[in-house]
């Protein structure tokens, strides 16, 4: 069954110079207990469809069409209150450098419930005690933690203190949106492997968003690559890696290093995303694109398409009807 | 050419922090603890840890930044064609010194100077050491650019650093550092605050500039892969000490100490079927035997050029 369907999405930021579509026809689905990866550059829509999942998005962020249906409800026809249930019950998130966003004069341990006891009034306070203290026992975090203020905690601790906090009111979907960014790679192995425990043991579903596609390898059971607010490539993330069909998704794996395998040359993709601000239409990544031909047109439409089971890649009309 | 452009023995910092105003216990923090290691000529040599072991440390030290507190650090004099102690290098020989380290920091945001343009970043290392006159010195700038991909230069000189994407200001970063022809450059993670496809452009200019200008990097990474990419050599440093080093396919091949293994072990691979061997070491452990074997520890040869730190062999294999 499908715990998350997000169809046809389009957001857009509206700024000085200009509407700036940044989630443009986003499309794909994620079953219960399965692990969606997002790739793609800085700028690339990533972090505003992690937004828009949660309507977390900045005052001027609109969805201006399309259906986030989780659970069998529309999360963006929730008004203010319905969606305060689906936040952190539902789905929660792990922002990117979260680890800094702990308030730095009160407990961990408060502070985690107080996201309990906004969501569970009734429950006693022993009852929220016991619930933080099997959460930090899922994270890896002695228990004593919760006495303790933010700054006594290392960048590890405090993350992992983040993830029992996006457990805490035991949501179906977690968001996890660059978790590791800012640590170095031990801790960030020890929490990819945290994530991964808890997945398992609660059974839940996880998105997973990263600029680093090692990281989405090894996470992740289904992937999309995103490119300038598109999702040009998605299928299971085996298939992805061994037949990637897309031409920036080629070029992602062909500059990504390995410490493993033979040492081989990368390649470097030049250029730079284009400006979303005015609307285009055609192939977004041709100016950039190593496989440019003559056939390759601005103007024609672009659609996802399936090329094998469920591999889907962005292709224009031109190429369809080859 | 086989001689050594760096020597570094015994290299330490330490660091004196007071409990607190009234209190008269000074403590000390090792924050290098005797490292040695030699940089041939034209070579470049990874320095790869987690956070807080000691590898910017390491880096200011060496790039005279900050003052080391014991050890030794001898350059190769391209004048005399002998090694000398940077302890002996005193006023206008010191300022000279000066031209052939340059640095590279982390985060091409914070490192240039927001109300300066490009041509004046760029300008500011030559007018300082005053070399040439100005249209020498412009001359100059308009050539760097070019070397490192800015063309056509006369676009990029009037712009401001945040008119440039961050791959273009790291550029920036290293054409202010190699217009000085410094024969050593110290990088730090200069490529990690940059996309994917960006670092890659980065790292091969590095390459590149390195081969066709003979300059030597130290380069501070805690990406092994980036390490293994840009390097010859690699040294691993723990807790202020270094614990191995090696040529780089050899290292990550057939490494020894249990940390160096932990740390390939905890690199995610580009590759869904791959299966990650897991190693898992006890790190307060580590840290006890690290820092009971205070001191300058002996490093061993287990094959050419390939050196362990010897306590952590006895402890922990």
């Amino acid at each position: 069954m499908n715990i998350l369907e997000v169809k046809n999405l389009n957001m857009s930021y509206e700024t000085l110079e200009g509407s700036v579509a940044a989630v443009k026809d986003v499309t794909f689905s994620l079953k219960e207990g399965e692990s969606f990866g997002i790739v793609g550059e800085s700028g690339c829509g990533k972090t505003s469809v992690a937004m828009s999942l949660l309507q977390l998005q900045a005052d001027n962020g609109k969805i201006t069409s399309g259906e986030i249906i989780f659970d069998g409800k529309d999360i963006v026809k929730l008004n203010e209150k319905e969606l305060r249930d689906v936040r952190w019950s539902g789905i929660s998130i792990v922002f990117q450098g979260a680890m800094n966003s702990w308030n730095p004069v009160v407990k961990i341990g408060e502070q985690i419930r107080e996201a309990i006891r906004e969501h569970y009034p009734d429950k006693t306070k022993e009852e929220n005690t016991d619930k933080i203290n099997e959460l930090f026992n899922i994270v890896g975090l002695d228990s004593s933690i919760a006495d303790r203020y933010p700054h006594e905690l290392s960048g590890g601790m405090k993350q992992r203190a983040v993830i029992a906090l996006a457990l805490s009111c035991d949501p179906k979907l977690i968001i996890a949106d660059e978790p590791t960014t800012a640590l170095d790679v031990v801790i960030q192995d020890q929490i990819l492997n945290e994530i991964r425990k808890v997945q398992d043991i609660l059974g839940l579903s996880l998105i997973y968003i990263s600029h680093d596609i090692a990281v989405i390898a090894e996470m992740t059971d289904n992937m999309a690559v995103m490119y300038a607010g598109r999702i040009v490539e998605k299928g299971p993330t085996k298939e992805v890696f061994e037949n990637p069909r897309h031409s920036y998704t080629q070029s992602l794996l062909a500059s990504t290093p390995s410490v493993v395998g033979d040492k081989i040359k990368l390649k470097s993709l030049d250029g730079e995303p284009p400006s979303l601000i005015n609307e285009q239409i055609g192939c977004s990544f041709a100016p950039r694109c190593p496989n440019k031909n003559t056939s390759c047109n601005p103007n024609h439409n672009m659609e996802l398409v399936e090329v094998a089971s469920d591999h889907y890649v962005d292709i224009c009309n031109a190429e369809r009807s080859k | 050419m086989n001689n050594n452009l760096i020597e570094v023995s015994n290299l330490e910092k330490y660091f004196e922090i007071s409990g607190g105003i009234f209190s008269r216990n000074k403590q000390v923090v090792k924050a290098v603890d005797g490292i040695s290691f030699n940089i041939p000529y034209g070579s470049s040599l990874g320095l790869v840890g987690q956070s807080g072991c000691g590898k910017t440390t390491t880096a200011r030290a060496l790039s005279l930044l900050d003052p080391k507190t014991g050890g030794d650090v001898s350059f190769y004099n391209d004048e005399t064609k002998s090694m000398q102690s940077i302890d002996e290098l005193e006023g206008d020989e010191l300022k000279k010194f000066r031209r052939n380290i340059q640095m590279i920091f982390q985060d091409p945001y914070e490192s240039l100077n927001p109300r300066w343009n490009i041509k004046d970043i760029i300008l500011e290392p030559l007018n300082i050491h005053n070399i040439g006159n100005l249209s020498d010195r412009e001359e100059a700038v308009f050539e760097i650019l070019k070397t490192v991909g800015l063309t056509p230069p006369e676009n990029y000189m009037p712009r401001f650093p945040h008119e440039l994407s961050g791959g273009q200001r790291q550029r920036v970063s290293i054409a202010r550092t190699l217009i000085m022809k410094p024969k050593f450059v110290v990088c730090d993670e200069p490529t990690s605050m940059l996309d994917v496809s960006i670092r890659i452009s980065i790292m091969d200019l590095m390459l590149n500039l390195a081969k066709d200008l003979e300059v030597s990097y130290l380069y501070i990474t805690h990406d092994l892969a980036v390490a293994r990419y840009m390097c010859d050599r690699i040294a691993v440093m723990f807790n202020g000490k270094i614990v191995e080093i090696a040529e780089t396919e050899e290292l990550l091949s057939n490494p020894i100490h249990p940390y160096t293994k932990r740390l390939i072990s905890s690199i995610p691979i580009p590759d869904p079927s791959y299966n990650r061997t897991k190693y898992e070491i006890d790190f307060t452990e580590l840290d006890q035997i690290i820092s009971t074997n205070s001191g300058n520890a002996d490093m061993v040869e287990v094959k050419d050029n390939h050196y362990v730190a010897t306590h952590d062999v006895k402890g922990l294999l």
